[in-house]
């Protein structure tokens, strides 16, 4: 049943020829059989899932399932899970079992999706590797020596090694475009304000946006089907209808104008990551598309604002964490402030502590306006070059990653080198479009993303272009050996 | 852009972030690193920019005033360290 698509598998529930019970089961079984190598799990939440397949079956026997009823699926666990440990990877919430379920974990609940797990991930969502887990590394599933990508790793690795057809990820600065690239699946990032954010557990709340990471760009389709629209209890909810992300998939892209953006290009660029993405233009060339030089001058500024922006935001939305209310403590406090110190001081890692303190630095008196303001007004310039760029094209495209998974440990001792990881996706994010990231080949036998940037709300178009690029490639349904 | 040893002392207690003595050096150089590498921002002249702080410039929402949450003090109680008779509990404040 691995080997299926999400969509195949839908089907397969609704003719009878498994049952959901069975089909959590054998996710179940394949997750004891491979997690081990890969930690691509926090928790397995079998009974709970089980209980929920046994509903899915009751449905799908009534008649009245959805396209999802009965699919297992897993959650990042950045999600809020009621009853099942949310721990964002952080030893601060290694006990925390939240009291309610975010929006996206409610909305595939009532789509009759089945849980299975939650999900490994860079501690807190801060990290392009999945090394910063307090729970440990996720191991590449296409060589287990190297990193899935992050911070959503967990669900890339997972659904790359077929253990369920499809997760939730979240992005911030491409952590799931970047782990999809890495691990050779398919991953939407969509507008901000697509997707509520409502049990999110919060980064950087400008530029946080859930999202689906799956097999395909159809299956992908499917999940964000269910995920994206308004929700009142997420105030940065944009209130705008959602498309049936299905029903475009099978549109005709020719005359589609595509728009390669030269800095995407340059130095920095592995060589065959380059030779990899240029065949995939070449496809597209023959689906009938029109190749569009442009130009985004101040992307390379994107990394830099990036790195005031987020971190300004990780150190006020952290600030919750006090050991007070939920999470860890300290033991033995000496007084209140030392609670908060040692409690924050022990229960975060490394990587959470330096962004809290470099966001600390640029808000604190006397520097907001070098650092915050100015990296807003430099945010105003990279959206703008986005914003002049799809007034002549339809699409944007280029690498997903710079390179492809690098070896665990490689980059985790300088965090500079671990941020250029993200140069390619973070723009996105700052501009707040939607991006998605597509199987385009091997570059020594690991996988290579193509990303493919849209204007606002283009969700439908994206899926629609990468759906074309999928019917006539087969690298989206490669099994990395040793778990087929 | 160097930060001294003072420098990351005087952040981390802001932060409210308890850093070990011997990992002060090491956070003062990734520091320094990452504020490098932000200085790079300075090189365009943004003085007529409007500053962006929402991708599509929206304003927040508003919402009647009404109540729309219960109350779940055991639920919510349930995840805290330390609690007793329904409150948070933390060393004496107030002498």
């Amino acid at each position: 049943m691995h080997t299926k698509s999400l969509a195949e598998l839908a089907e397969g529930l609704r003719n009878k020829d498994f049952s959901s019970e069975e089909l959590t089961r054998s996710s179940l079984a394949r997750i004891k059989q491979y997690d081990i190598q890969l930690n691509s799990f926090i928790t397995v939440a079998e009974a709970p899932a089980l209980a929920q397949a046994r509903q899915a079956d009751a449905q799908l026997a009534s008649g009245k399932a959805g396209p999802l009823t009965g699919i297992p699926i897993a959650q990042k666990d950045i999600f809020c899970t009621e009853g099942v440990r949310t721990s964002c990877a952080s030893k601060m919430l290694d006990n925390f079992i939240s009291p309610y379920n975010a929006t996206v974990v409610q909305k595939y609940n009532d789509a009759g999706a089945v849980m299975i797990g939650k999900t490994n991930m860079d501690e807190f969502a801060m990290g392009s590797s999945n090394e910063t887990s307090f729970y440990g590394a996720v191991k590449n599933p296409w060589d287990l020596e190297a990193v899935p990508g992050g911070s959503s790793g967990g669900s890339a690795a997972c659904v790359a090694a077929r253990l369920v057809p499809a997760a939730t990820g979240t992005d911030t600065g491409g952590s799931i475009r970047q782990p999809a690239a890495l691990c050779g699946i398919t991953g939407i990032k969509p507008t901000y304000g697509r997707v509520s954010r409502y049990g999110m557990i919060a980064f950087a709340s400008s530029l946080d946006q859930a999202g689906a990471m799956a097999g395909s760009a159809e299956d992908t389709a499917m999940m964000l089907n269910a995920m994206a629209g308004f929700d009142p209890k997420d105030s940065t909810s944009i209130e705008k209808d959602v498309p049936d992300y299905t029903a475009s998939l099978n549109n005709d892209i020719k005359g589609l104008k595509i728009g390669l953006p030269k800095e995407y290009f340059g130095e920095g660029l592995d060589a065959d990551v380059a030779a990899k993405i240029e065949q995939a233009i070449e496809e597209y060339k023959k689906l009938g598309a029109e190749i569009v030089e442009i130009s985004l001058p101040n992307s390379s500024l994107s990394v830099p604002v990036y790195y005031v922006v987020a971190p300004a935001e990780c150190s006020t939305n952290l600030s919750r964490f006090d050991g007070v209310r939920y999470g860890y403590r300290c033991e033995d406090p000496e007084d209140l402030e030392d609670l908060y110190k040692r409690s924050r001081g022990e229960g975060f890692g490394a990587e959470v502590k330096r962004r809290i303190m470099i966001g600390t630095y640029a808000l604190s008196a006397g520097y907001y306006d070098a650092y915050y303001l100015k990296a807003q007004k430099l945010r105003r310039l990279i959206s703008e070059d986005f914003k002049q760029a799809f007034e002549k094209v339809d699409v944007i495209m280029g690498p997903t990653a710079p390179s492809t998974a690098f070896k665990i440990g490689e980059k985790s001792d300088d965090p500079i080198t671990m941020y250029l990881s993200d140069i390619y996706t973070i723009a996105t994010n700052l501009a707040g479009l939607p991006g998605m990231s597509v199987p385009a080949g091997f570059s020594n036998s690991l996988p290579v993303g193509l990303q493919i940037i849209g204007n606002y709300f283009d969700e439908a178009r994206l899926l629609n272009v990468a759906h074309q690029y999928q019917n006539v490639t087969d690298w989206h349904r490669q099994i990395p050996k040793g778990f087929e | 852009m160097s930060l001294e040893t003072d420098d990351v002392k005087r952040i981390a207690h802001l932060a409210r972030l308890a850093i070990d003595e011997a990992d002060i050096p090491g956070y003062a150089r990734n520091l320094s690193n990452i504020l490098d590498l932000v200085e790079q921002m300075n090189s365009v002249n943004t003085d007529a920019v409007r500053p962006m702080a929402h991708p599509m410039d929206a304003q927040q929402r508003l919402r009647p005033d009404v109540v729309t949450e219960v109350n779940q003090r055991e639920k919510f109680l349930a995840n805290a360290p330390l609690a007793e008779a329904g409150l948070f509990l933390v060393p004496k404040v107030i002498e």
